[in-house]
Formats: structure tokens, C-alpha cells, sequence
């Protein structure tokens, strides 16, 4: 849902970054406390995770740096930080440390009742600010520049957004791993995309499709059982991501294909009858037949564009030769005067 | 004497310690159609966004009938450049031109029935009213450039600024636009525009100001629009084919 933020703004790589951002803090937060309890590492996680997406913001607003490069740097640095301080615990004597890699992948088995209530309060908070501030966010996102000339804040905007994704992503770790959350973020927000023009549907659907997956996605990895969850419910996900590119009406790639296809034909079938009309017109009688080989200099007469107009009820042919129908020459009349006025 | 619209005192402002605009002290009197000439990378937009508080500057102060421009951002009024946003962005003509009423709603408030009216009757005014539930991405140009205006048109505000809003547009919208902006005059409104083709300033403004950097003039067209000034902005010697 809040990934359809992330979408617009072009921020892809942000997910990635921040829930590699989170990893250090849940480390950090063991290492502090040498508990396991899910909540406080979460929260370690928050930290970081808000640490390394603000100071990606400022990276990029003080230097030259492109804003991909910043997020990598910061993903990278973040990471590999992460990476060090587990190895290290592994190796310290203590009972506690196994599960934590459970982060990096995700396990939803390892999820007890209160991560459960904490996630739905959490979602439901985040819907609540996203219906409060809705027209805020919507501007922000479509034009900053004129958003402040309003008299709106917009870095507060901003921050509320970005902490509300930082939010989402933490708690998402649990389930689906710092290494497969971005795909998780973007994935159900770049299918919605594909199958409408209007935010507050995009954002619903990215909604149902993320929900979707999760809970299919969970299934199978249950049913099975040397199945992790997170990379199940990736998987789910990017089928819908797929479907989507593919089937969308109006963007995805099948339709635009049949419609260039289809395209392409009638502007053939149209040339070719326009091309008659104004042989025809040099007559009076306008059903006075032709030869077909009039229309051979013609490049874009083919016999199955000829069969075509004859089983439309333009054409009538009579052996080697083809005369216009009184709709064919009509429609051919027609067509000439549209597309003289479409060119104005 | 007339009021002084807007007023800019020894504006100086850089992107990473370039300074794009250099101690520009700047009067635009009340009810004027200005444009603002300049070669390209002279400033132009950045003296609009500096005015308008997007960009903050390293020195110099604006301020807007007499004060500072954070108390009368109600009656600025801002189109930006085109280019400057997304227009693939999932929304329609009709809820872009209603964020030029967000402003006077403030925080959380949603639009309602007086501001759909609001931004109908500014689509109608560009023209745009059979258009009103199109995909942004679906206009042309021209088109998306009469949504920008519309938006403005809808805050009702006293000063308009518009960087380059002919970019890009053909020859009916350009007409429409001008028409729009000289009504806007008529009512009382200054104007201030960023301009590209020498050859209508005449036609289209009264004023004018030369920037490159630094400010080199600015007053009526009438008297300061000549070869002289452009040359000293343009740098080559600028013969300009004008008829007067
Ligand atoms: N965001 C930015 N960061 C760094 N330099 C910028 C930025 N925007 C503009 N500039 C530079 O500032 C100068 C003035 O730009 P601009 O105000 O857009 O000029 P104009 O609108 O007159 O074409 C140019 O040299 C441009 O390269
Ligand atoms: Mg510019």
C-alpha cells in the first residue's frame, strides 16, 4: 500500500536500502538487551532503519551525488555493518542468538500472537494518517515545488511518508526478510499501476494484491515444509507483477500489442478502400468493375485486404475484376473526409 | 504612483556555491504584464522560485505589497514550469486544477462541492472543460499547459507567476493563453512571466526585465525593449528584427 509511494516517487531502491538499513539495529538491539523478544529488535530496527533513510536524504541534498548512488552507499555501508555484528554474535557463547538470521529471509512460523496485534495496529494507523493527509500526499507527490508555494510544509509531508514506509518495511522484516521486503513493497504497487489511472485505486489495489500474497503466500510455505515464507510470498507477488505487465488493458504489453496489430489492419483495409474510392470516382457508375491488376502498384493491397472488404460488404468481386458497393463507396467517401479533417 | 507589487532587495542565490543570481534588486509595479528575457541558465526560474520561497536564497529579501512574502503567499499565485513534473502521475485534469484550491482549505480539509466549482469554471476559462476527466497523460502539450494555468486561475490570487507557459504550445493555445493573461491585467492582476520569443515581447507585454545573472533592466517595454539591452543580456551584438 504505501509502496505505491515509493513507485511514484521513483524511489525504488528506497525499500531496499531501508530494510537494510534495519539490519544493524537488529543486531545492535540484541547485542544491548540479549533478548530475542521480537519487539524490542523491531525497534532497534526502527532506529536504524529511520537513521539510514534520512541520512540518504541528506547525502543527496548536500552533494552531487545521484540519489541511487547515495542509496546504495548507505545500503551497502548499512548491510554489511549488519552482516559483521551477526557473524558476531553467532559466534558468542550465548543460547539465545539462533532465529535471528530468520530476518534476513523471513519466517512467518516464527510469529506469535502479539507481532500479529502489533502489525494490524500498526497498518491500521498507517491507513488512518494515509486518509487524513490523502490530499497532501497526493500533491506532494505530484508537484513539491508548488505544493510549498501553497504554504504547506512539505518537509513535514515528507517525513510522515517516508516514516510511515520506514514503519511498514520494519515490521514486514519478520515475515518476509531484509533481503526479499523491497520486492515486497514495490511489487504489489507496480501490478496496480498497470490496471489504473487513479491513485486512490492504485493504492487499494496494491493494498489487496500485497495482502493477497502474503496470506497465499503463507499458505503454500505452511503446507510445505522446507518452505521459507518471504521468498514464497515474493514469488506470489511477482506473478501478479507479471499478470499485470502482460494483461493490463490499457498499459500491458499483450493488449498493446493486439491493438497495434489491429491497427496496422485497418489502416490497411482503409488505404486500400480509399484507394478504389478514387478509381471509382472517375466514373459515374460507381459499381463499373476494374481489374484487380489496377491495384497491383498499389503496395498495400493484399488478396486477403481484398477479401476482407468483400466480406464486409464494400467490395464485390467478379473474376479478375472488383467493383465498390454503394456502402463501400460510402464508407471510403467517409473516411477520406475524416482524415482530411483529423490532419488539420 | 501606483503600489509596488513586488518588491526584491539584493537577492543573491547559488546552487552549491555558484551564484546563479548576483545582488538583483528588482520593483514590479501593480498591474503590470512583465516578462522576464534571459538566455538560457540565466536565472530565470530561479528568480521566480527564490520570490516564491522554494528556494532559499543566500542573501536578499522579498516581500510582496509591503511585506514579507510568508504573510501574502495568499495572493501569489505559482505555474511551473512544465517539465518540472511527472505527467504520467495517475490522476485527472479536473483533481489537478483542484489543488489550486488546497491552499485556502489547509490542512486535511477535503474539497467539496464549492471548490469542484471553482476548478470547473477555471477549465472552463482555458478551455479545457470537455477534457475535465482525462488522464493528464492523455493531453498534449498544450493542453497540460492550459491544466497549469487553470490551477492558478483557481487560487484567485492578485500576482501570478508562470515560468515559460508558451513552451511547447501551438498557435491556438498560445492565443488563448495571452488572452487569458491580458484579461488578467485588465482586472487589476500583475503578471509576471518567463519569456522566450523576442520577436512577441512587444506585442504581448508592457514590461520587462532583463536578467543574465545580474539584473540588467527593467521598466516599460516601450522604453528599454532595444537593441542596447538585449545585446548586454544576450552578449552577442543583437540585431533585433522588430518592428515597432
Ligand atoms: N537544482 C540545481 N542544481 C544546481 N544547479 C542548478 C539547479 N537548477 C538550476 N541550476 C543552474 O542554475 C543556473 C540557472 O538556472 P535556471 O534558473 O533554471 O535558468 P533559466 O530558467 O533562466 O534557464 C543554470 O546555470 C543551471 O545550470
Ligand atoms: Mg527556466
Amino acid at each position: 500500500m504505501l509502496g505505491s509511494f515509493a513507485v511514484l516517487r521513483k524511489q525504488s531502491l528506497l525499500g531496499d536500502a531501508i530494510s537494510h538499513a534495519a539490519l544493524p539495529g537488529i543486531a545492535i538491539a540484541f547485542l544491548i538487551t540479549g533478548a530475542k523478544d521480537s519487539n524490542t529488535l523491531l525497534l532497534g530496527a526502527l532506529v536504524s532503519g529511520l537513521i539510514g533513510t534520512f541520512w540518504i536524504r541528506s547525502i543527496v541534498k548536500k552533494t552531487h551525488l545521484k540519489s541511487d548512488t547515495a542509496l546504495g552507499l548507505i545500503l551497502s555501508l548499512f548491510f554489511g555493518f549488519g552482516m559483521l555484528l551477526l557473524t558476531f554474535i553467532q559466534k558468542q557463547p550465548n543460547a539465545n542468538q539462533a532465529g535471528l538470521d530468520k530476518y534476513l529471509f523471513g519466517q512467518a512460523a516464527t510469529l506469535v500472537e502479539s507481532d500479529v496485534w502489533l502489525m494490524a495496529i500498526v497498518t491500521g494507523l498507517c491507513l488512518f494518517v494515509l486518509l487524513l493527509f490523502w490530499k497532501e500526499f497526493k500533491i506532494l507527490l505530484f508537484d513539491a515545488d508548488y505544493t510549498k508555494t501553497l504554504g504547506f510544509n512539505t518537509k513535514f509531508i515528507d517525513i510522515l511518508i517516508t516514516s510511515f514506509i520506514v514503519l511498514a518495511i520494519v515490521l514486514g522484516l519478520q515475515t518476509v526478510g531484509v533481503v526479499l521486503m523491497s520486492a515486497m513493497l514495490l511489487a504489489p504497487a507496480a501490478a496496480a499501476r498497470q490496471w489504473t489511472n487513479s491513485l486512490s485505486t492504485m493504492v487499494f489495489l496494491a493494498a489487496i494484491f500485497g495482502a493477497f500474497s502474503g496470506v497465499f503466500g503463507t499458505a503454500i510455505s505452511a503446507s510445505q515444509t522446507n518452505l521459507s515464507t518471504g521468498p514464497v510470498i515474493v514469488l506470489v507477488a511477482s506473478v501478479f507483477v507479471f499478470f499485470s505487465f502482460v494483461f493490463s488493458p490499457s498499459r500491458g504489453l499483450l493488449f498493446k500489442q493486439i491493438r497495434f496489430i489491429k491497427n496496422r489492419r485497418d489502416l490497411e483495409l482503409h488505404k486500400t478502400l480509399t484507394f478504389m474510392h478514387h478509381i471509382a470516382e472517375t466514373h459515374d457508375d460507381i459499381s463499373h468493375p476494374h481489374a484487380i491488376k489496377l491495384l497491383n502498384n498499389f503496395q498495400g493491397f493484399t488478396r486477403k485486404t481484398l477479401q476482407k472488404l468483400v466480406k464486409k460488404d464494400y467490395v464485390e468481386l467478379q473474376g479478375n475484376m472488383w467493383s465498390l458497393t454503394e456502402i463501400g463507396f460510402e464508407t471510403a467517401a467517409n473516411l477520406y473526409t475524416k482524415q482530411s479533417t483529423e490532419d488539420e | 504612483m501606483t503600489k509596488i507589487a513586488v518588491k526584491v532587495d539584493d537577492l543573491t542565490v547559488a546552487y552549491n556555491y555558484k551564484p546563479v543570481l548576483w545582488d538583483i534588486d528588482l520593483e514590479i509595479p501593480e498591474g503590470v504584464l512583465m516578462a522576464i528575457v534571459g538566455p538560457n541558465g540565466a536565472g530565470k526560474s530561479t528568480l521566480i522560485k527564490s520570490i516564491l520561497g522554494i528556494l532559499k536564497p543566500i542573501a536578499g529579501s522579498v516581500s510582496i505589497y509591503g511585506k514579507p512574502y510568508e504573510k501574502q503567499r495568499q495572493l501569489v499565485a505559482y505555474v511551473p514550469q512544465k517539465g518540472s513534473v511527472d505527467w504520467d502521475f495517475p490522476t485527472t485534469a479536473l483533481d489537478v486544477v483542484m489543488m489550486g484550491t488546497y491552499g485556502s482549505l489547509g490542512w486535511i480539509k477535503r474539497p467539496r462541492q464549492k471548490e469542484k466549482k471553482a476548478a470547473l469554471e477555471a477549465l472552463e476559462k482555458v478551455g479545457m472543460l470537455a477534457f475535465k476527466n482525462r488522464q493528464i497523460s492523455q493531453l498534449s502539450g498544450g493542453q497540460q499547459q492550459r491544466i497549469f494555468l487553470a490551477r492558478a486561475l483557481v487560487q484567485n490570487a492578485s500576482i501570478y507567476f508562470m515560468d515559460e507557459p508558451f513552451q511547447g504550445v501551438d498557435a491556438t493555445t498560445e492565443i488563448a493563453i495571452i488572452n487569458i493573461l491580458k484579461e488578467l491585467r485588465k482586472a487589476g492582476k500583475t503578471v509576471i512571466v518567463v519569456h522566450h520569443d523576442l520577436q512577441t515581447v512587444p506585442e504581448y507585454f508592457d514590461w520587462v526585465t532583463f536578467l543574465n545573472v545580474k539584473k540588467i533592466a527593467t521598466g516599460p517595454v516601450k522604453d528599454i525593449f532595444n537593441d542596447d539591452n538585449l545585446t548586454k543580456t544576450y552578449g552577442i551584438n543583437y540585431k533585433v528584427s522588430i518592428q515597432k
